[in-house]
């Protein structure tokens, strides 16, 4: 079947198997940020976002974005520099692996709630799995942000 | 204790590569390497023991895009341990690529070469197997002399004598013992005697087992892998295939995480085999489902204490024996079961007058078990934490005077640890630290919030090693390029612990520079100088001291270059980093001058390659200190607090330190209070998925607060000691004291679940 879709700003339109994955098509299309953490949507690794949402490419059929617009990471690269060096100050990037998920889902938070407390922090990311940090530097590195926003060095 | 000012080193900075990890750029294995290597996926058994009898691949093999399956009758039939341990390895040799007899549920029986995912999964369904099934031993406390052997083959070989024997189902035994335990025990006014049982729980690595292989340009295999082990790697692939280890070369990209899990060769003989047989590009991807069926988890283990004491609180005599699954292969067995005894009973080296540790480690038919943070440590300090905890609350004492007591402390001998003395030890300052920043006095007493909930807390010390003593090599090559910046190459694996940073920073600091001057390389068999791995919590403390002897070798080499510019001796040229000094005249020679030299009518070359190896492996220590409110109930355990103080020496990198605090106190909480494995009656795991298999989320964990107290070690690079390993370590018994508070009853077996809660099983 044939598929119309914007990825990362570009229009792409391709055959593609009806059963072919969101993230089997985004890596193949050099999206390699998008990563498999598990198979049974419960990681949070795969995370995208489809017209803005953030959902997990695991879990929805590349058909599913035909006529929408698709961001990963590698589309986000300005957005997500304004953030990152904070998780980087706490060292809460660890072995990296769950970062796009967990990067991509931050953004999407903060679009949506831009001065969200630590319980809605938690709550919004509560399934972006990380097995490396214990998830209090990843806090610490959202709230540093924050405060730094708001002109206040804490 | 010695205090320094460092420049570099006692600073928290970011990792190197944070910035290309968190936008996502393509740095693992998966990333890196071609997608259009072939698909190799493996055909795992569905019974727990059984002999094949039978294999039709011919359909299969007509399925468009399946290149090639291979079964026992194309595998080389040399054995070999995939367990990434030091030549000769304690691990017996059990292993063939594919063993006609099978030995647990998930065990490959095929390995399938596809040019696509799709054909691969078809040709699973298509191949025929007739097994012949035999019976299973399923229960690790009776596999010791079962009839039924899990390993009856002839060339079963163990590479070191470590107690073991396949004819007995024993993968090793042992004891070791200092004093009379029976004579101290039957003198001690009161004796805890129990039995403690851990999980075979996985490591959950959010990067599943993963290698890529090809024929490089010389025609030699070309392994890249996310491992912890790159060198152990290349032997055992060199031992598989019956290759030369010269024409294999192993490297490692990023790594999505490992603890320990990769520190075993669990994946890279598929696609290496499969290589080596069709001369294609190969690449397997473990399932989340094959990581957790066929991985490499947790020793399961039996512990058997008698801990004895008088009357004022006195802990006299340990007595511990430990029953340790191996499962169906040995890898690890002999080695983690060591730590139980040997990174738990020294802990009250203060008072203990007798000893005595012993062990059995048993082949089951369940899941192969392997190294998993902690190694033996968790589940030894589990036990005896537990009775250390049990003792108290039978005493009436309170837990933290009963430890200050007995713990051990600087400058003691440590007979239960090799006889080693206790160089750099802030146990007490930990305990005292933690107890007042946790207000221990005020939380320890249960409090009823009168809502069918109540709060308590619990306590429990961990100590580990710093590297394994005797036998770890770490190595270090650092080289000075032409502007003034160093190359610093590894054989140490950074799976996201930071050690490419903290090495950088211990080499920065020996050369007077930033840390900015120096890029690491690591690791690769061809360019790496030789280093045992990333595991045994020996990065920091063995690799660490390399690169600091390797970064004194090339100032001495750099001043010998610099005497050759001015025509002087090297005595009269100081080099502290900054710049090359002629002292008699003041003369200042550039480094890059220095570097220019060595490319232009040389035969000196500014780099230098330093070994390091430790005749001692020195403990860090902890206390970790957990408020809890329990809900009656529902069994409901919510973490409020969980507060640690840490001891790892000197921390080199002090964010990076915390988050491995942080982040182990975490995993160890998962394993006490959800993650979970149960096995169904053929011997088939449960919980295979993240789904089932609960790893703790960002909700789970209540306010995580870590400290540090500094001690100096000295044997240690910058009197640093480790602490991947140890922060994983009391949450289980620190937790179980807590429930105990709130419910009266002692949970001796891990998962604490709300189920055993609400019921009161023990």
């Amino acid at each position: 079947m044939n598929i119309r879709l914007k990825l990362n700003g570009k229009m792409i339109s391709e055959d593609i198997a009806p059963d072919l994955l969101l993230i089997d098509f985004v890596r193949k299309h050099g999206c390699k940020s998008v990563k498999r953490g598990c198979e049974t949507a419960n990681c949070g690794l795969c995370t995208v976002l489809l017209n803005g949402k953030p959902v997990l490419s695991c879990s929805v059929l590349a058909a599913r974005a035909d006529g929408q617009e698709i961001f990963t990471l590698e589309g986000l690269q300005e957005e997500a520099s304004e953030f990152i060096s904070f998780i980087a100050n706490q060292g809460a990037d660890q072995c990296g692996f769950c970062n796009p998920g967990f990067v991509m889902n931050t953004i999407a938070l903060l679009r949506e709630n831009p001065d969200p407390t630590d319980d809605e922090i938690k709550s919004f990311l509560s399934g972006n799995l990380c097995r490396c940090s214990g998830y209090e530097g990843q806090l610490r590195g959202i709230r540093d942000f924050l405060d730094s926003r708001k002109g206040g060095d804490r | 204790m010695e205090t320094k000012e460092y420049k570099v080193v006692g600073r928290s900075m970011p990792k190197k590569d944070a910035t290309q990890l968190l936008l996502g750029k393509p740095v693992y294995t998966d990333d890196i390497t071609p997608d259009d290597a072939l698909v190799v996926k493996l055909l795992r058994s569905p019974h727990a023991n059984a002999v094949v009898s039978e294999i039709q691949t011919a359909v299969a093999k007509r399925i468009p895009g399946i290149v090639d399956i291979f079964t026992w009758e194309d595998v080389p039939k040399n054995r070999f341990a995939i367990a990434g341990q030091t030549y000769p390895e304690p691990s017996p040799y059990d292993r063939l690529i594919l063993d006609r007899h099978i030995r647990f549920v998930g065990e490959p029986v095929a390995i399938i070469a596809a040019e696509n995912e799709k054909a691969a999964r078809k040709a699973m369904k298509l191949i025929k197997v007739k097994y012949e099934v035999l019976e299973a031993v399923l229960d690790f406390r009776k596999a010791k002399d079962h009839p039924v052997l899990v390993h009856p083959e002839d060339d079963w070989f163990p590479p070191c004598e470590v107690g073991g024997d396949n004819r007995r189902n024993l993968v090793a035994s042992g004891e070791n013992h200092d004093g009379d335990v029976e004579a101290v025990l039957s003198d001690c006014d009161v004796v805890i005697e129990h039995t403690y049982h851990t999980k075979a729980f996985d490591q959950a690595m959010m990067e599943t087992f993963r290698t890529y292989t090809e024929f490089d340009r010389y025609g030699r295999l070309h392994v890249v892998s996310s491992t912890q082990i790159v060198f152990h790697c290349r032997r055992i692939l060199s031992n598989a295939l019956g290759i030369p280890k010269n024409r294999i070369r192993v490297e490692k990209p990023r790594i999505g995480g490992g603890f320990g899990a990769k520190q075993t060769a669990v994946s890279e003989v598929y696609p290496a085999f499969v290589t080596m047989k069709t001369g294609r590009p190969a690449k397997i991807i473990f399932t989340r489902e094959e990581s957790h069926i066929a991985g490499s988890p947790r020793h399961e283990m039996e512990i058997t204490l008698r801990l004895g004491a008088s009357r004022d609180g006195t802990i006299r005599a340990i007595d511990l024996y430990t029953l340790s699954n191996s499962g169906a292969y040995g890898e690890h067995g002999p080695t983690t079961v060591g730590l139980s005894g040997h990174k738990s009973i020294p802990m009250y080296t203060g008072s203990l007058e007798a000893f005595r540790f012993s062990y059995d480690v048993v082949y089951s038919n369940t899941l192969a078990a392997g190294a998993y943070r902690g190694y033996g440590a968790t589940q030894g300090i589990f036990a005896v934490e537990s009775a250390v905890n049990e003792l108290s609350e039978k005493l009436g004492m309170d837990p933290t005077e009963i430890r200050l007591k007995n713990m051990v402390r600087e400058g003691m001998v440590m007979p239960a640890y090799y006889g080693e003395t206790a160089n750099a030890c802030a146990l007490d300052r930990c305990l005292a630290h933690c107890r007042e920043m946790f207000e221990w006095d005020k939380k320890y007493p249960v409090r009823d919030m009168g809502n069918g909930k109540v709060r308590c807390a619990g306590v429990a010390m961990a100590m580990q090693g710093s590297g394994i003593s005797n036998v770890d090599v770490g190595s270090a090559t650092i080289k000075l390029t032409e502007d003034g910046g160093y190359i610093l190459m590894i054989g140490a694996a950074d799976m996201g612990t930071g050690c490419d940073t903290i090495l950088a920073q211990m080499a920065a600091e020996s050369l007077g520079c930033d840390v900015d001057k120096i890029s690491v390389f690591g690791a690769d068999t061809d360019a790496s100088p030789y280093d045992s791995g990333s595991y045994a919590s020996s990065t920091t403390y063995i690799t660490g001291k390399a690169v600091e002897n390797a970064c004194e070798k090339l100032k001495k080499e750099i001043c010998a270059i610099g005497a050759e510019i001015i025509g002087c001796s090297a005595e009269e040229i100081q080099f502290d980093g900054g710049e090359v000094i002629h002292l008699p005249t003041g003369k200042k020679i550039p480094l890059s001058d220095i570097a220019y030299k060595c490319q232009c009518f040389s035969e000196r070359t500014a780099e230098a390659t330093a070994s390091h190896s430790s005749p001692v492996s020195p403990p860090p220590y902890m206390v970790g200190m957990v408020e809890i409110e329990l809900d009656k109930l529902t069994g409901k355990v919510k973490i409020i607090d969980y507060m640690a103080v840490v001891d790892c020496g000197i921390p080199i990198n002090p964010a990076l330190a915390r988050i491995q605090a942080e982040g182990g106190i975490v995993q160890g909480i998962g394993h006490t209070l959800y993650e979970n494995l149960t096995f169904m009656e053929n011997g088939g795991l449960i919980e295979k998925d993240l789904m089932q298999y609960k790893i703790p989320t960002r909700l789970d964990m209540g306010k995580l607060t870590v400290e540090f107290e500094h001690s100096h070690e000295p044997t240690g690079p910058f009197g640093a000691k480790s602490i991947g390993e140890i922060v994983i370590n009391t949450p289980a018994p620190a937790l179980a004291h807590a429930i105990y508070r709130a419910t009266g009853v002692w949970h001796r077996e891990l998962p604490i679940t709300p189920e055993k809660i609400v019921f009161g099983e023990e």
